[in-house]
């Protein structure tokens, strides 16, 4: 028996075609209407915003950011573990799924792969503007230096270096592999200069079978590549905290709690995206309420590791007797930052029960604001982890200086925002943003013997 | 004088004469590819908007040897990344956490990294390599941009006489449209 005719029938797409697929991922590259325009604009605008402020910081030093003893890492360290974050569920649902062959991740797995690219791009900027002397960033890099100085393997800082540049490096090839047939079937439908754009980065593709045969393998070891780099990339994000003897941080739990967190993040932020871009776009036959409802189902499993995590954490802090473990896990609940833990505990560990209902996981504005809740919920986890219990570190009595972030952090994070969703709009509408060729995957293909039922 | 272009040898080969058939339906694709083997056709081109296994099944082609390539770089990237890690420990020895000189643990997530990395890049560059070989041993054939979207499409190489058999034989598994390119 093949793969084919073991794979369950197709129930997502009544009534669609090949050609059809084709026509309505084409129609998302014509001419941008005014609200593109706007959420454009708006996205620059915040670009913008971040860029001044990055400039007052390079020119004027870290001290503009809120530092203050012992809180030397804060909002630019919380946006870079949230964007590492956003970008998990787009590995997840490309290379992951892919191997367990889930046909629904077909419709959405290029918004979630994109989104995936332009989160560890925007990731990538924090830890460079957190180092305060931002033109010596290349020292990161192990290269041959007059004073014969070498990075330290053993520290976790490196590690994450290494394990960014991969992961940049091997979503972006992941992206770049799934979009060459596609690109190929967009330039065979579209003309004038699009045509011209689509025949150069199309790479030659035809769909021949000898072109297909080296293809699907190697997509397949990309897949297998990328699967196990997911769960390293925020497992080594978290090595970041685990590895250093602040209370809780010096926890054996962090590497599943945050890589469940990541792909929870992530997938709230794959619907924040697709809910708008489905009705702009208008692709409401291709990406239906079976793929938003499988979406809240991992976002349902992920919340609920999340919320064994919140659990189990400060159950160990309270069962491990009066140490600084549970004074810090007092000052997240009840201390100067008690808002932020909250926030934290209520959308990660609470809201997700909700999608244990049918009638919430099919309602896609119920999902929408869900999803943004989510994203809020799990930025404050971040911001919780670092900042707060760097802030309310209780063992030195000299810390009670309190941690106040500023405009100029507030601006970065906002310009963080405007460079994620600039590049993520000039993406969807420049390349196709849903998978054609593997859409057609999960129609029936036309058989004669089919064509043959319908005229008789 | 007249300079040629440099890549006018690879751009402009001539055209391989041959048999372009266009298919609407998946099962004629494949009964095509069927018969085309059974009377020991074997250099002829298959072009499907997407992958189905009913199309590589009738090929039945050898497997592709990308899988060596994302292998041998997956081997070289885990090497070079033990190899970076513990010389350059060695070459500045200093004592950091108390662990010794070249401390394989830590080591692991640098050897891991560097597997993804290398085994990710020579994939790509094995499937380059692979398609531009294929391309360069077939020639210029005919091509119609109906096979990205929702035509099947087989290519045969053959001239003379062989001509009409090949496109008789086509029309008989259910080409739509069969012509002399």
């Amino acid at each position: 028996m093949t793969m084919t005719e073991i794979r369950a029938p197709e129930r997502t797409h009544e009534g669609l075609t090949y050609d059809r697929v084709t026509r309505i991922v084409a129609h998302t590259l014509g001419n941008p209407s005014k609200g593109y325009y706007a959420l454009l604009g708006a996205a620059v605008t915040l670009l913008a915003v971040g860029v001044i402020c990055l400039l007052y910081l390079l020119r004027y030093g870290l001290g503009l950011a809120g530092y203050s003893m012992p809180t030397y890492w804060a909002i630019y360290i919380t946006c870079f573990v949230f964007w590492v974050g956003i970008a998990h569920s787009g590995t997840l649902i490309s290379a992951i799924l892919f191997l367990f062959r889930s046909g629904w991740r077909t419709a959405v797995y290029r918004t979630a792969e994109a989104m995936t690219v332009f989160a560890v791009m925007t990731a990538g900027l924090f830890p460079l503007i957190h180092i305060g002397r931002q033109w010596f960033f290349y020292w990161l890099v192990p290269y041959p230096n007059q004073r014969g100085l070498w990075p330290n393997f053993k520290s976790p800082l490196v590690w994450d270096e290494f394990a960014i540049g991969t992961y940049f490096t091997v979503s972006t090839l992941f992206l770049i592999m799934g979009l060459i047939p596609d690109v190929a079937a967009i330039r065979d439908v579209s003309t004038g200069w699009r045509k011209k754009l689509y025949t150069i980065t199309g790479l030659g593709w035809r769909g021949t079978n000898d072109q297909w045969r080296h293809y699907r393998p190697a997509y397949l070891y990309l897949a297998a590549l990328a699967t196990p780099l997911v769960l390293s990339v925020h497992s080594v994000v978290s090595w970041d905290f685990a590895m250093a003897q602040v209370p809780a941080w010096h926890e054996t739990l962090f590497a599943p709690y945050f890589v469940a967190g990541a792909i929870y993040s992530g997938c709230a932020m794959v619907i924040t995206l697709l809910v708008p871009m489905r009705r702009l776009f208008r692709l409401d036959e291709v990406v239906t309420v079976h793929h938003f409802e499988n979406l809240a189902k991992l976002c349902l499993l992920t919340g609920m590791i999340v919320c064994y995590a919140y659990s189990t954490e400060n159950f160990v802090a309270w069962y491990g007797g009066p140490t600084p473990e549970r004074a810090a896990f007092i000052y997240r609940a009840f201390g100067r930052f008690w808002w932020a833990g909250w926030t934290m505990n209520i959308c990660n560990a609470f809201l997700p029960w909700l999608l244990w209902f049918k009638k919430v996981r099919t309602n896609i504005t119920a999902l929408f604001v869900i999803s943004i809740f989510v994203n809020l919920g799990m930025w404050m986890e971040r911001f919780v982890i670092i900042a707060v219990h760097l802030a309310g570190e209780p063992f030195e009595p000299y810390v009670r200086a309190s941690y106040n972030a500023t405009w100029a952090d507030w601006g970065i994070m906002a310009g963080s925002f405007g460079w994620f969703f600039m590049w993520f709009l000039l993406f969807v509408k420049n390349f196709p943003a849903v998978s054609v060729s593997e859409v057609k995957e999960e129609l029936p293909p036309p058989r004669r013997a089919a064509a043959a039922a319908r005229h008789a | 004088m007249k300079i040629p272009h440099p890549l006018s040898p690879i751009l402009d080969r001539p055209m391989t004469p041959g048999v372009l058939a266009v298919f609407q339906h998946l099962d004629g694709t494949v009964d095509a590819i069927r018969e085309l083997k059974s009377t020991g056709h074997r250099d002829f081109t298959v072009y499907s908007p997407l992958a189905r296994h009913e199309i590589e099944i009738a090929l039945a082609q050898p497997t592709s040897p990308v899988r060596a390539y994302t292998l041998i770089g997956g081997i070289a990237g885990c090497s070079i990344g033990a190899w970076i890690a513990l010389y350059m420990s060695y070459d500045w020895p200093i004592v950091v956490g108390g662990k010794t000189i070249g401390s394989i643990p830590p080591y692991v997530v640098i050897m891991f990294e560097m597997t993804v990395l290398f085994g990710a890049l020579t994939t790509l560059l094995g499937v380059l390599f692979n398609i531009l070989l294929s391309v360069r041993q077939r020639g210029r054939i005919a091509y119609d941009p109906r096979f990205t979207n929702d035509r099947f499409g087989i290519f045969v190489p053959a001239s003379g006489t062989q001509v009409t058999r090949v496109e008789s034989l086509l029309k008989e598994c259910g080409a739509e449209e069969v012509r002399h390119a």
